[in-house]
Protein backbone atom coordinates (compact mmCIF):
# COMPACT_ATOMS: atom_id res chain seq x y z
CA UNK A 1 0.00 0.00 0.00
CA UNK A 2 1.16 3.32 -0.47
CA UNK A 3 2.04 5.10 2.62
CA UNK A 4 3.27 8.56 0.53
CA UNK A 5 2.86 10.00 -2.26
CA UNK A 6 4.97 12.93 -4.27
CA UNK A 7 3.47 14.10 -7.23
CA UNK A 8 4.74 16.20 -9.45
CA UNK A 9 6.29 18.49 -6.89
CA UNK A 10 8.60 21.34 -7.66
CA UNK A 11 10.31 24.13 -5.09
CA UNK A 12 11.42 26.85 -4.60
CA UNK A 13 13.66 28.85 -2.44
CA UNK A 14 12.73 32.21 -3.89
CA UNK A 15 13.66 32.14 -7.63
CA UNK A 16 16.11 28.71 -7.50
CA UNK A 17 14.40 25.61 -8.57
CA UNK A 18 15.40 23.36 -5.94
CA UNK A 19 13.09 20.16 -6.71
CA UNK A 20 12.04 19.91 -10.46
CA UNK A 21 9.01 17.88 -11.05
CA UNK A 22 9.41 15.08 -8.36
CA UNK A 23 7.01 11.78 -8.30
CA UNK A 24 7.55 9.04 -5.75
CA UNK A 25 5.95 6.71 -4.20
CA UNK A 26 6.59 4.86 -1.08
CA UNK A 27 4.97 1.76 0.18
CA UNK A 28 4.36 1.12 3.67
CA UNK A 29 7.11 -0.46 6.05
CA UNK A 30 9.76 -0.20 3.66
CA UNK A 31 13.07 1.61 3.76
CA UNK A 32 13.82 4.10 0.96
CA UNK A 33 17.24 5.51 0.50
CA UNK A 34 17.78 8.71 -0.96
CA UNK A 35 21.43 9.15 -2.65
CA UNK A 36 22.93 11.69 -4.65
CA UNK A 37 25.70 14.26 -4.04
CA UNK A 38 25.97 17.37 -2.02
CA UNK A 39 23.07 20.20 -2.77
CA UNK A 40 21.11 17.43 -5.35
CA UNK A 41 18.15 18.25 -3.32
CA UNK A 42 17.61 15.25 -1.08
CA UNK A 43 17.51 16.63 2.23
CA UNK A 44 15.35 19.14 0.66
CA UNK A 45 12.94 16.52 -0.34
CA UNK A 46 13.24 15.00 3.19
CA UNK A 47 12.29 18.20 4.78
CA UNK A 48 9.01 18.41 2.53
CA UNK A 49 7.57 15.69 3.79
CA UNK A 50 7.47 16.25 7.44
CA UNK A 51 7.29 20.49 6.22
CA UNK A 52 10.13 21.39 7.91
CA UNK A 53 10.81 23.55 4.93
CA UNK A 54 8.06 25.90 6.37
CA UNK A 55 10.70 27.46 8.49
CA UNK A 56 13.19 28.62 5.36
CA UNK A 57 12.01 31.75 4.28
CA UNK A 58 10.77 32.11 0.63
CA UNK A 59 10.95 28.33 0.19
CA UNK A 60 7.49 27.37 -1.54
CA UNK A 61 5.95 24.44 -3.64
CA UNK A 62 3.71 23.48 -6.21
CA UNK A 63 2.40 19.82 -6.82
CA UNK A 64 0.97 17.52 -4.20
CA UNK A 65 2.36 15.13 -1.08
CA UNK A 66 -0.04 12.84 -0.08
CA UNK A 67 0.26 10.70 3.53
CA UNK A 68 -2.80 8.44 3.52
CA UNK A 69 -4.21 9.74 0.16
CA UNK A 70 -4.28 13.11 2.12
CA UNK A 71 -2.71 16.32 1.01
CA UNK A 72 -0.16 17.17 3.98
CA UNK A 73 -0.48 20.52 2.81
CA UNK A 74 -4.11 20.96 2.85
CA UNK A 75 -6.04 18.47 4.74
CA UNK A 76 -3.82 18.15 7.47
CA UNK A 77 -2.99 20.08 10.53
CA UNK A 78 0.93 20.48 10.57
CA UNK A 79 1.41 19.42 14.11
CA UNK A 80 -0.61 16.70 13.13
CA UNK A 81 1.21 15.78 10.36
CA UNK A 82 4.77 15.93 12.29
CA UNK A 83 3.31 13.91 14.88
CA UNK A 84 2.57 11.17 12.39
CA UNK A 85 5.93 11.71 10.24
CA UNK A 86 8.78 12.01 12.71
CA UNK A 87 12.59 13.05 11.90
CA UNK A 88 15.93 12.57 13.10
CA UNK A 89 18.69 14.91 12.27
CA UNK A 90 21.61 14.99 10.72
CA UNK A 91 23.66 16.41 13.97
CA UNK A 92 22.05 14.34 17.01
CA UNK A 93 19.79 17.30 19.01
CA UNK A 94 18.79 16.03 22.06
CA UNK A 95 17.06 18.77 24.58
CA UNK A 96 19.82 20.44 26.67
CA UNK A 97 17.39 17.89 29.77
CA UNK A 98 17.07 15.04 31.19
CA UNK A 99 17.07 11.43 29.02
CA UNK A 100 13.88 10.91 30.50
CA UNK A 101 12.29 14.52 30.10
CA UNK A 102 13.72 14.21 26.49
CA UNK A 103 11.77 10.88 25.89
CA UNK A 104 8.61 12.36 27.86
CA UNK A 105 8.83 16.14 25.86
CA UNK A 106 6.77 14.36 23.00
CA UNK A 107 4.26 12.02 24.19
CA UNK A 108 3.40 14.84 26.97
CA UNK A 109 3.00 17.51 24.06
CA UNK A 110 0.48 15.36 22.72
CA UNK A 111 -1.55 15.26 25.70
CA UNK A 112 -0.50 12.11 27.78
CA UNK A 113 -0.10 12.50 31.47
CA UNK A 114 0.17 10.35 34.49
CA UNK A 115 4.00 8.89 35.56
CA UNK A 116 2.92 5.46 35.02
CA UNK A 117 2.08 6.13 31.26
CA UNK A 118 5.14 7.88 30.40
CA UNK A 119 7.21 5.36 32.29
CA UNK A 120 5.92 2.69 30.24
CA UNK A 121 6.30 4.70 27.29
CA UNK A 122 9.97 5.83 27.78
CA UNK A 123 10.86 2.33 28.66
CA UNK A 124 9.22 1.22 25.41
CA UNK A 125 10.84 3.87 23.17
CA UNK A 126 14.39 3.20 24.61
CA UNK A 127 14.26 -0.64 24.43
CA UNK A 128 13.14 -0.30 20.88
CA UNK A 129 15.90 1.91 20.20
CA UNK A 130 18.37 -0.03 21.63
CA UNK A 131 19.49 2.13 23.69
CA UNK A 132 17.67 1.07 27.39
CA UNK A 133 20.58 -0.60 28.94
CA UNK A 134 22.79 1.91 28.24
CA UNK A 135 20.47 4.73 29.87
CA UNK A 136 17.88 2.67 32.05
CA UNK A 137 20.69 3.71 35.33
CA UNK A 138 20.60 7.55 34.42
CA UNK A 139 17.25 8.48 33.08
CA UNK A 140 17.28 11.79 35.20
CA UNK A 141 20.71 12.39 34.16
CA UNK A 142 21.47 14.87 31.16
CA UNK A 143 21.00 13.56 27.81
CA UNK A 144 24.22 15.89 26.72
CA UNK A 145 26.22 13.36 28.64
CA UNK A 146 26.04 10.97 26.29
CA UNK A 147 28.13 10.06 23.40
CA UNK A 148 27.16 11.04 19.81
CA UNK A 149 25.96 7.62 19.10
CA UNK A 150 23.71 7.29 22.13
CA UNK A 151 22.94 10.85 21.67
CA UNK A 152 21.46 9.72 17.82
CA UNK A 153 20.09 6.69 19.57
CA UNK A 154 18.12 8.50 22.33
CA UNK A 155 16.78 10.66 19.51
CA UNK A 156 15.50 7.94 17.16
CA UNK A 157 13.68 6.91 20.89
CA UNK A 158 12.47 10.43 21.60
CA UNK A 159 10.80 10.50 17.58
CA UNK A 160 9.25 7.00 18.35
CA UNK A 161 7.99 7.94 21.99
CA UNK A 162 5.18 10.12 19.65
CA UNK A 163 4.41 6.34 18.22
CA UNK A 164 4.39 8.22 14.32
CA UNK A 165 3.99 6.61 11.07
CA UNK A 166 6.83 7.35 9.09
CA UNK A 167 10.24 7.91 10.46
CA UNK A 168 12.58 10.71 8.40
CA UNK A 169 16.07 10.07 9.24
CA UNK A 170 18.69 13.28 7.52
CA UNK A 171 21.63 11.67 7.15
CA UNK A 172 21.64 9.99 11.02
CA UNK A 173 25.27 8.81 10.80
CA UNK A 174 27.27 11.46 9.01
CA UNK A 175 28.51 12.04 12.56
CA UNK A 176 28.91 9.23 14.11
CA UNK A 177 31.71 6.67 14.03
CA UNK A 178 31.63 3.49 12.50
CA UNK A 179 30.70 1.30 15.61
CA UNK A 180 27.83 3.73 15.95
CA UNK A 181 27.07 3.59 12.39
CA UNK A 182 26.02 -0.41 12.42
CA UNK A 183 24.31 -0.09 15.92
CA UNK A 184 22.32 2.61 14.06
CA UNK A 185 21.71 0.74 10.97
CA UNK A 186 21.03 -2.41 12.77
CA UNK A 187 18.25 -0.72 14.51
CA UNK A 188 17.25 0.85 11.44
CA UNK A 189 16.25 -2.74 9.47
CA UNK A 190 14.64 -4.11 13.29
CA UNK A 191 12.42 -0.60 13.29
CA UNK A 192 11.33 -1.80 9.39
CA UNK A 193 8.48 -4.14 11.27
CA UNK A 194 6.56 -0.82 12.32
CA UNK A 195 7.61 1.91 10.78
CA UNK A 196 7.84 3.38 6.89
CA UNK A 197 11.07 4.68 6.75
CA UNK A 198 12.82 7.49 4.82
CA UNK A 199 16.59 7.93 5.06
CA UNK A 200 18.67 10.50 3.02
CA UNK A 201 22.20 8.78 2.89
CA UNK A 202 25.69 10.19 1.65
CA UNK A 203 26.93 6.56 1.77
CA UNK A 204 26.22 4.46 -0.71
CA UNK A 205 27.43 1.17 1.21
CA UNK A 206 24.79 2.10 3.54
CA UNK A 207 21.85 2.58 1.10
CA UNK A 208 22.40 -0.96 -0.24
CA UNK A 209 22.87 -2.57 2.98
CA UNK A 210 19.96 -1.83 4.81
CA UNK A 211 17.38 -0.30 1.89
CA UNK A 212 14.41 -1.95 -0.70
CA UNK A 213 14.22 1.03 -2.41
CA UNK A 214 17.05 4.12 -3.47
CA UNK A 215 16.23 7.09 -5.31
CA UNK A 216 18.97 9.07 -6.98
CA UNK A 217 18.62 12.56 -7.01
CA UNK A 218 20.72 14.98 -9.12
CA UNK A 219 20.34 18.79 -9.51
CA UNK A 220 16.98 18.76 -8.32
CA UNK A 221 15.54 15.66 -10.63
CA UNK A 222 15.30 12.23 -8.90
CA UNK A 223 17.07 10.56 -12.17
CA UNK A 224 16.33 6.69 -10.69
CA UNK A 225 14.15 5.28 -8.43
CA UNK A 226 13.79 1.61 -8.13
CA UNK A 227 14.38 -1.24 -6.61
CA UNK A 228 17.97 -0.73 -4.43
CA UNK A 229 19.24 -4.13 -5.46
CA UNK A 230 18.60 -3.40 -9.02
CA UNK A 231 19.44 0.12 -8.81
CA UNK A 232 22.92 -1.01 -8.10
CA UNK A 233 23.05 -4.01 -10.12
CA UNK A 234 21.90 -2.58 -12.98
CA UNK A 235 21.35 0.96 -13.22
CA UNK A 236 18.83 2.56 -16.11
CA UNK A 237 20.15 5.64 -16.29
CA UNK A 238 23.99 6.27 -17.68
CA UNK A 239 24.41 8.80 -14.44
CA UNK A 240 23.32 6.36 -12.10
CA UNK A 241 25.97 4.21 -12.80
CA UNK A 242 28.42 7.04 -12.84
CA UNK A 243 27.48 7.84 -9.61
CA UNK A 244 27.69 4.60 -7.68
CA UNK A 245 30.44 3.20 -9.66
CA UNK A 246 32.69 6.66 -8.60
CA UNK A 247 32.90 7.95 -11.44
CA UNK A 248 31.48 11.78 -9.80
CA UNK A 249 30.01 13.42 -6.62
CA UNK B 1 63.23 51.43 17.50
CA UNK B 2 60.42 49.21 16.63
CA UNK B 3 61.42 46.70 19.24
CA UNK B 4 61.23 50.10 21.97
CA UNK B 5 58.25 51.59 20.09
CA UNK B 6 56.28 47.91 21.14
CA UNK B 7 57.51 48.00 24.52
CA UNK B 8 56.47 51.92 25.14
CA UNK B 9 52.91 50.92 24.10
CA UNK B 10 52.87 47.77 25.72
CA UNK B 11 53.78 50.05 29.14
CA UNK B 12 50.12 52.16 27.71
CA UNK B 13 48.11 49.55 27.75
CA UNK B 14 49.32 48.18 30.78
CA UNK B 15 48.78 51.64 32.79
CA UNK B 16 45.47 51.88 31.00
CA UNK B 17 44.03 48.75 32.66
CA UNK B 18 45.72 49.04 35.84
CA UNK B 19 43.66 52.23 35.88
CA UNK B 20 40.15 50.39 36.26
CA UNK B 21 41.70 48.34 38.69
CA UNK B 22 42.94 51.04 41.08
CA UNK B 23 39.72 52.90 40.44
CA UNK B 24 38.26 50.04 42.38
CA UNK B 25 40.89 49.41 44.42
CA UNK B 26 40.98 52.84 45.94
CA UNK B 27 37.00 52.75 46.08
CA UNK B 28 37.32 49.53 48.49
CA UNK B 29 39.78 51.29 50.76
CA UNK B 30 38.33 54.35 51.29
CA UNK B 31 34.84 52.68 51.74
CA UNK B 32 36.35 49.84 54.29
CA UNK B 33 38.91 52.49 56.16
CA UNK B 34 36.18 54.92 56.69
CA UNK B 35 33.51 52.80 57.38
CA UNK B 36 34.59 50.06 59.48
CA UNK B 37 35.55 51.73 62.52
CA UNK B 38 32.20 53.53 62.41
CA UNK B 39 30.33 50.37 62.53
CA UNK B 40 33.11 48.98 65.28
CA UNK B 41 31.95 52.16 67.70
CA UNK B 42 28.59 52.05 66.83
CA UNK B 43 28.43 47.94 67.36
CA UNK B 44 28.30 45.94 64.09
CA UNK B 45 25.00 44.41 65.31
CA UNK B 46 23.20 47.76 66.38
CA UNK B 47 24.33 48.88 63.33
CA UNK B 48 23.21 46.56 60.81
CA UNK B 49 19.81 45.63 62.76
CA UNK B 50 19.19 49.03 64.60
CA UNK B 51 15.78 50.08 63.77
CA UNK B 52 16.21 53.40 64.51
CA UNK B 53 17.92 55.82 62.42
CA UNK B 54 18.05 59.12 64.74
CA UNK B 55 21.35 60.91 64.15
CA UNK B 56 20.96 63.85 65.91
CA UNK B 57 20.55 61.53 69.12
CA UNK B 58 23.83 59.57 67.72
CA UNK B 59 21.34 55.92 67.13
CA UNK B 60 22.20 54.58 63.41
CA UNK B 61 20.40 51.42 63.14
CA UNK B 62 20.40 51.15 59.11
CA UNK B 63 17.60 47.74 58.80
CA UNK B 64 15.09 49.85 58.05
CA UNK B 65 16.90 51.43 54.94
CA UNK B 66 18.43 47.84 54.17
CA UNK B 67 14.82 46.45 54.27
CA UNK B 68 14.02 49.30 52.42
CA UNK B 69 16.30 48.50 49.45
CA UNK B 70 15.49 44.95 49.69
CA UNK B 71 11.62 46.00 48.94
CA UNK B 72 11.94 48.15 46.61
CA UNK B 73 14.35 45.97 44.76
CA UNK B 74 12.00 42.81 44.84
CA UNK B 75 8.76 44.76 44.04
CA UNK B 76 10.96 46.09 40.53
CA UNK B 77 11.67 42.27 40.25
CA UNK B 78 7.99 40.87 40.41
CA UNK B 79 7.23 43.88 38.19
CA UNK B 80 10.07 44.01 35.97
CA UNK B 81 11.25 40.23 35.31
CA UNK B 82 7.95 38.68 33.95
CA UNK B 83 7.41 41.61 31.34
CA UNK B 84 11.24 41.87 30.37
CA UNK B 85 11.64 37.99 29.91
CA UNK B 86 8.10 38.05 27.85
CA UNK B 87 9.32 41.03 25.82
CA UNK B 88 12.72 39.59 24.81
CA UNK B 89 10.66 35.86 24.36
CA UNK B 90 8.51 38.07 21.61
CA UNK B 91 11.70 39.84 20.37
CA UNK B 92 13.11 36.95 19.45
CA UNK B 93 10.85 34.91 18.58
CA UNK B 94 8.02 35.97 17.66
CA UNK B 95 8.36 39.46 16.56
CA UNK B 96 7.63 40.75 12.76
CA UNK B 97 10.66 42.15 11.15
CA UNK B 98 9.35 45.82 10.92
CA UNK B 99 8.08 46.14 14.58
CA UNK B 100 11.60 44.58 15.67
CA UNK B 101 13.55 47.61 14.45
CA UNK B 102 11.34 49.70 16.28
CA UNK B 103 10.90 47.84 19.50
CA UNK B 104 15.12 47.08 19.75
CA UNK B 105 15.44 50.68 19.43
CA UNK B 106 12.85 52.34 21.89
CA UNK B 107 14.05 49.58 24.86
CA UNK B 108 17.88 50.87 23.80
CA UNK B 109 16.87 53.86 24.40
CA UNK B 110 15.05 53.30 27.53
CA UNK B 111 18.44 52.18 28.81
CA UNK B 112 19.81 55.46 27.98
CA UNK B 113 17.49 57.71 29.58
CA UNK B 114 19.32 59.27 32.59
CA UNK B 115 17.51 58.29 35.58
CA UNK B 116 16.61 61.45 36.90
CA UNK B 117 14.03 61.55 34.20
CA UNK B 118 12.95 59.10 35.29
CA UNK B 119 12.57 59.89 38.48
CA UNK B 120 10.84 63.06 37.07
CA UNK B 121 8.41 60.92 35.23
CA UNK B 122 7.53 59.20 38.56
CA UNK B 123 6.80 61.87 40.46
CA UNK B 124 4.74 63.67 38.25
CA UNK B 125 2.54 60.83 37.20
CA UNK B 126 3.27 57.53 38.65
CA UNK B 127 2.73 59.35 42.54
CA UNK B 128 -0.08 60.72 41.54
CA UNK B 129 -1.45 57.29 39.61
CA UNK B 130 -0.59 55.27 42.99
CA UNK B 131 -2.34 58.05 44.99
CA UNK B 132 -5.10 57.88 43.20
CA UNK B 133 -5.53 54.43 42.75
CA UNK B 134 -4.44 52.89 46.11
CA UNK B 135 -4.46 55.56 48.59
CA UNK B 136 -2.08 56.92 50.53
CA UNK B 137 0.70 59.36 50.14
CA UNK B 138 1.90 58.20 46.65
CA UNK B 139 5.33 58.33 47.62
CA UNK B 140 5.49 54.78 48.57
CA UNK B 141 7.23 51.18 47.74
CA UNK B 142 4.87 50.64 45.66
CA UNK B 143 5.78 53.66 43.38
CA UNK B 144 9.26 53.15 43.65
CA UNK B 145 8.84 49.32 42.91
CA UNK B 146 7.32 50.49 39.81
CA UNK B 147 9.76 52.80 38.59
CA UNK B 148 12.42 50.81 38.87
CA UNK B 149 10.51 47.66 37.29
CA UNK B 150 10.23 50.02 33.93
CA UNK B 151 14.06 50.93 34.78
CA UNK B 152 15.61 47.67 34.72
CA UNK B 153 13.72 46.23 31.56
CA UNK B 154 16.37 47.24 29.21
CA UNK B 155 19.06 45.39 31.30
CA UNK B 156 16.89 42.18 31.83
CA UNK B 157 15.32 42.37 27.88
CA UNK B 158 18.84 42.86 26.51
CA UNK B 159 20.30 39.99 28.14
CA UNK B 160 17.41 37.59 27.75
CA UNK B 161 17.58 38.48 24.18
CA UNK B 162 20.49 37.18 23.72
CA UNK B 163 20.92 34.25 25.80
CA UNK B 164 17.70 33.08 24.11
CA UNK B 165 19.31 33.74 20.62
CA UNK B 166 22.29 31.99 21.81
CA UNK B 167 20.39 28.82 21.90
CA UNK B 168 20.69 26.78 19.25
CA UNK B 169 18.55 26.40 16.31
CA UNK B 170 18.16 22.60 16.34
CA UNK B 171 16.76 22.05 19.73
CA UNK B 172 14.03 24.31 18.18
CA UNK B 173 13.73 22.22 15.10
CA UNK B 174 13.44 19.01 17.14
CA UNK B 175 11.18 20.14 19.18
CA UNK B 176 8.44 20.74 16.33
CA UNK B 177 9.85 18.07 14.57
CA UNK B 178 7.82 15.93 16.76
CA UNK B 179 4.85 17.47 16.15
CA UNK B 180 5.02 20.24 18.84
CA UNK B 181 3.40 23.50 18.09
CA UNK B 182 5.93 27.04 17.93
CA UNK B 183 4.65 28.22 21.18
CA UNK B 184 5.12 24.86 23.05
CA UNK B 185 8.40 24.42 21.63
CA UNK B 186 9.68 28.18 22.62
CA UNK B 187 8.70 27.93 26.31
CA UNK B 188 9.13 24.26 26.98
CA UNK B 189 12.80 23.39 25.22
CA UNK B 190 14.58 26.65 24.03
CA UNK B 191 13.34 28.69 27.18
CA UNK B 192 15.19 26.06 29.96
CA UNK B 193 18.10 26.11 27.22
CA UNK B 194 18.40 29.83 27.83
CA UNK B 195 17.49 30.01 31.45
CA UNK B 196 21.09 30.60 32.93
CA UNK B 197 21.48 33.14 30.41
CA UNK B 198 18.07 34.34 31.74
CA UNK B 199 18.90 34.14 35.72
CA UNK B 200 22.44 36.49 34.69
CA UNK B 201 19.83 38.89 33.47
CA UNK B 202 17.50 38.96 36.05
CA UNK B 203 20.67 39.27 38.91
CA UNK B 204 21.84 42.17 36.74
CA UNK B 205 18.58 43.43 36.84
CA UNK B 206 18.93 43.30 40.58
CA UNK B 207 22.18 45.16 41.06
CA UNK B 208 20.99 47.82 38.45
CA UNK B 209 17.76 48.00 40.97
CA UNK B 210 19.69 48.03 44.09
CA UNK B 211 22.12 50.77 43.02
CA UNK B 212 19.45 53.18 41.84
CA UNK B 213 19.51 56.96 43.66
CA UNK B 214 17.94 58.97 41.63
CA UNK B 215 14.40 58.28 40.92
CA UNK B 216 14.11 56.07 44.11
CA UNK B 217 14.74 59.22 45.81
CA UNK B 218 12.04 61.07 44.02
CA UNK B 219 9.32 58.83 44.69
CA UNK B 220 9.99 56.75 47.25
CA UNK B 221 9.15 58.81 50.30
CA UNK B 222 12.18 58.51 52.08
CA UNK B 223 11.18 58.22 55.55
CA UNK B 224 14.05 56.96 57.70
CA UNK B 225 12.04 54.10 59.48
CA UNK B 226 11.04 50.69 59.24
CA UNK B 227 8.68 49.78 56.32
CA UNK B 228 4.95 49.33 57.30
CA UNK B 229 3.23 48.67 53.99
CA UNK B 230 3.65 48.99 50.18
CA UNK B 231 1.93 52.29 50.35
CA UNK B 232 4.10 53.70 52.88
CA UNK B 233 7.45 55.30 52.60
CA UNK B 234 10.15 53.70 52.43
CA UNK B 235 14.40 55.17 52.18
CA UNK B 236 16.60 53.16 50.55
CA UNK B 237 20.24 52.26 51.20
CA UNK B 238 20.84 54.49 48.55
CA UNK B 239 18.42 57.58 49.35
CA UNK B 240 20.03 57.36 52.99
CA UNK B 241 23.57 58.46 51.92
CA UNK B 242 22.82 60.83 48.86
CA UNK B 243 20.05 62.66 51.55
CA UNK B 244 22.28 63.48 54.49
CA UNK B 245 25.89 63.40 52.70
CA UNK B 246 25.74 67.20 52.41
CA UNK B 247 25.22 68.42 56.02
CA UNK B 248 26.78 64.98 57.92
CA UNK B 249 29.67 65.25 60.15
CA UNK B 250 31.93 63.50 62.23
CA UNK B 251 30.35 59.65 63.32
CA UNK B 252 27.30 60.82 61.37
CA UNK B 253 29.51 61.15 58.10
CA UNK B 254 31.09 57.92 59.03
CA UNK B 255 27.39 56.00 59.27
CA UNK B 256 26.88 57.03 55.62
CA UNK B 257 29.73 55.60 54.25
CA UNK B 258 29.49 52.42 56.70
CA UNK B 259 26.23 52.55 54.89
CA UNK B 260 27.95 52.46 51.64
CA UNK B 261 29.88 49.46 52.76
CA UNK B 262 26.85 47.24 53.15
CA UNK B 263 25.19 48.54 49.11
CA UNK B 264 28.82 47.74 47.88
CA UNK B 265 28.75 44.39 49.89
CA UNK B 266 24.95 43.75 48.33
CA UNK B 267 27.18 44.45 44.83
CA UNK B 268 30.01 42.58 45.23
CA UNK B 269 27.60 39.37 46.05
CA UNK B 270 25.35 40.36 43.18
CA UNK B 271 27.93 40.44 40.64
CA UNK B 272 30.01 37.39 42.12
CA UNK B 273 26.72 35.41 41.73
CA UNK B 274 26.34 36.41 37.71
CA UNK B 275 29.74 35.38 37.36
CA UNK B 276 29.21 31.97 39.30
CA UNK B 277 26.32 31.79 36.23
CA UNK B 278 27.99 32.49 33.56
CA UNK B 279 31.11 29.79 34.74
CA UNK B 280 28.33 27.05 34.98
CA UNK B 281 26.65 27.91 31.43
Amino acid sequence: MDKLVVEKLDLYYKDFKALKNININIMEKEIVAFIGPSGCGKSTLLKTLNRMNDLVEGCRITGHVTLDGKDIYKDMEINMLRKRVGMVFQKPNPFPMSIYDNIAYGPRTHGVRGKAKLDDIIEKSLRDAAIWDEVKDRLKKSALGLSGGQQQRLCIARALAVQPEVLLMDEPTSALDPISTSKIEDLVVELKKDYTIIIVTHNMQQAARISDKTAFFLLGEVVEYNDTEKLFSMPMDKRTEDYITGRFG
Amino acid sequence: MTKWKEKFMEFIFLIAACTSVMAVVLICIFLFANGIPAMKEIGFLNFLLGEKWKPSNNIFGILPMILGSIYVTAGAIVIGVPIGVLTSIFMAKFCPKKIYTFLKSSIELMAGIPSVVYGFFGLVILVPFVRETFGGHGSSILTASLLLGMMILPTIVGVSEAALRAVPDQYYEGALALGSTHERSIFFVVLPAAKSGIVAAIVLGIGRAIGETMAVIMVAGNQARMPAGILKGVRTLTANIVIEMGYAADLHREALIATAVVLFVFILIINLSVSVLNRRS
